[in-house]
């Protein structure tokens, strides 16, 4: 299955089979009634949904333009929207006789959502991680290791999140057997970008019924940041046929789009493969990958998922560009003004947002996905700001 | 048909005169030189062989320089020449440049790990054109029907994984492999090839022995390079252990030979 010409299945001959097995079992369980009444439960009763859609009202008026929401994916266990999927995927190992989970993180966030549903569905898990996220998240080690689950660091390369990726198909090469390789963002071969959408896809179903029932009327706007891509699928998703909303993915522009210190894959990367997907990748001119740049380590990938690939191409979706800084300057001012303590990721969005907001009317509308909390965060703000 | 013996070595590690030297030393008994292509994500190479991916681009490892290689290679030998990739490389120069330069330089194959059949329709194509040998993998858990088609896209050989996992010396080989190789007689027309985790001298017969056509050892010479670098010490623990292998090829085939 593809987006347009992206996606794919590209990955050694060995994965051919589990990744069969995968997609029939999806295929199987996504509209059985029995497995849906059981993911929603626990996506009500242990994760936390739904999520408010809030009026963020002092925000909006020291800004003084468009009417800013944000979706509060970061009120969910484990702090951000990842555990939409971690359940979701878990629930179907378990349908499929796996007894052990394994994932690769960047933030932590997705380990430990992984790490949580490890514990909740009595499965072994490993999380892979770059030594360099490890040291940047060590709350979110901590916590992993809590949930029962081994994390295991992951040395080579960038020691990043495509690492850890590489490092968790070298385990599922040899363990698919018994072995669900838990995948976080909509990237990878098929099907996962497919299946992590439609776990995602919750977001913009309840974003679009909330602002329905706030507002009466579909929001102007819908901003949300882009590392692989799963949170801005998850909230644009349910909205992509509605051509009058306005859809902003946004990338990490790191130190500047015009330095090599940034992950802004769409709006710098070229086409080329890898992880098993055909889709945009910032590497160099001999198709090497690069290693990549950004203050927030769940941005930080030199690639994206390809759907939204697909979506820059037709030009449903407009990619921007947010700096460490601009990000850093929004983390603050939401937490200064709202109370609230955003993802540095989340942070890119919200910067945009703010930047836009500022140009439109008082009547306009704008929805942010605040995908995650920034308490993993703090380390690396105290340490940026010199505190 | 004589069995054949197929040695590989990461371009560039630790850097190009070096491979040259070293692709001599392995051309004295070995069939046909695999050459691989290094890549920032090697995702089905084990340590040993990543490591080298990394040497060779520290090295300043360009893919043009590949062709530099066997371009040169090939004024003092004719022993064929298998370029081993991932995708991107290639895809990020072009398919068609690429087998087009390959084939001027004097390749003869080429093996795109992440490259499944599915995917290769316009690959094939250009390969057949160029007449440049394409070589597949298969894999334990490849399914029969999937075997056959994996089998009509190859046109050197057919490379067997031998076991779940990624590149790497193993201490011994499985019966897993075995059965599968057994199997894989039975279905496949090209000659089948048999690689991951052989290093000695007895797992080259075993395998002989069991029916594959071929051998295929990497890790086993990349473990001498990274402990030796470049030196003379390295050529020559590389050329004993090729001959050590090659003689495991001939063992195998005798036996094979005898037994019929």
């Amino acid at each position: 299955m593809r987006f347009g010409e992206y996606g794919g299945q590209y990955v050694p001959e060995v994965l051919k089979p589990p990744l069969k097995e995968l997609e029939r079992a999806y295929k199987k369980y996504r509209d059985d009634p029995e497995f849906r009444e059981e993911l929603d439960y626990y996506l009500k009763n242990y994760a936390g949904r739904e999520t408010p859609l809030y009026f963020a009202r002092n925000l909006t008026e020291k800004i003084g333009g468009a009417k800013i929401y944000l979706k509060r994916e970061d009120l969910l266990l484990g702090g951000a929207h990842k555990i939409n999927n971690s359940i979701g995927q878990a629930l179907l190992a378990k349908k499929m006789g796996k007894t052990r989970l394994i994932a690769e993180t960047g933030a932590g966030e997705h380990g430990l959502s992984t790490a949580m549903a490890g514990a909740l569905f009595k499965m072994k898990t490993r999380i892979y991680m770059g030594t360099v996220d490890m040291e940047r998240q060590r709350l979110n080690v901590y916590k992993m290791k809590l949930h029962g689950a081994e994390v295991y660091p992951v040395d080579s390369g960038s020691k990043t999140l495509k690492d850890a990726i590489n490092e968790a198909l070298r385990d599922w090469v040899e363990t698919f057997e018994y072995t669900h390789y838990l995948i976080g963002s909509v990237v990878g071969p098929h099907p996962y970008p497919t299946m992590v959408r439609d776990f995602q896809s919750v977001i913009g179903r309840e974003a679009k019924r909330q602002i329905l029932e706030i507002e009466g009327r579909l929001p102007d706007c819908i901003v949300a940041c882009v590392g692989g891509g799963s949170n801005a699928i998850g909230i644009f998703h349910e909205f992509l046929d509605y051509r009058e909303v306005r859809l902003i993915g946004v990338e990490a522009a790191g130190e500047g789009l015009d330095t090599d210190r940034h992950a802004a894959t769409l709006l710098r990367g070229r086409k080329g493969i890898l992880h098993g997907m055909y889709s945009y990748f910032l590497q160099d001119e001999d198709g090497q990958i690069r290693t990549t740049h950004s203050i927030s380590a769940g941005l930080d990938y030199p690639g994206v998922g390809p759907e939204h690939a697909y979506l820059k191409d037709i030009g449903r979706v407009e990619y921007v560009g947010v700096t460490d800084r601009e990000a850093l300057n929004a983390f603050l001012e939401l937490s200064r003004v709202e109370g609230i303590i955003p993802a540095l990721e989340s942070s890119h969005a919200l910067a945009y947002a703010m930047k836009i907001a500022k140009e439109m009317d008082k009547d306009e509308i704008i929805i942010v996905n605040l995908s995650g909390r920034g308490d993993k965060d703090l380390h690396t703000v105290m340490k940026y700001l010199g505190e | 048909m004589d069995k054949k013996l197929v040695s590989f070595i990461v371009a560039g590690d630790p850097n190009i005169e070096a491979t040259l030297r070293f692709m001599r030393a392995l051309s004295k008994y070995s069939d046909i030189i695999e050459l691989g292509i290094p890549f920032s994500d090697p995702m089905a190479d084990g340590e040993t062989i990543q490591k080298a991916n990394v040497r060779a681009l520290k090295g300043g490892m360009k893919v043009s320089k590949v062709f530099d290689i066997i371009r040169e290679f090939r004024r003092y030998s004719s022993t064929p020449v298998v370029v081993m990739t991932y995708y991107n490389p290639v895809f990020n120069m072009g398919v068609e440049n690429f087998v087009r330069r390959l084939k001027e330089v004097g390749g003869n194959g080429l093996i795109v790990v992440d490259l499944p059949v599915e995917e290769a329709g316009d690959y094939l194509s250009i390969c057949r054109r160029y007449n440049i040998g394409t070589v597949f993998l298969a894999a334990p858990n490849t399914p029969e029907e999937r075997l056959r088609e994996i089998d009509r896209a190859c046109s050197l050989f057919l490379y067997l994984v031998s076991l779940y996992g990624t590149t790497g010396v193993r201490e011994d080989i499985s019966n897993l492999a075995i059965n599968f190789l057994k199997r894989a007689k039975k279905i496949c027309k090209n000659p089948i090839y048999v690689g991951f985790g052989i290093s000695r001298k007895e797992h080259a017969r075993r395998f002989i022995e069991a029916g594959a056509d071929g051998v295929v050892v990497g890790s086993a010479y990349v473990k001498i390079i990274e402990r030796y670098g470049d030196s003379e010490e390295t050529v020559r623990k590389l050329e004993e252990k090729c001959k050590e292998l090659k003689e495991g090829v001939l063992e195998g085939s005798k036996n094979t030979l005898l037994r019929r």
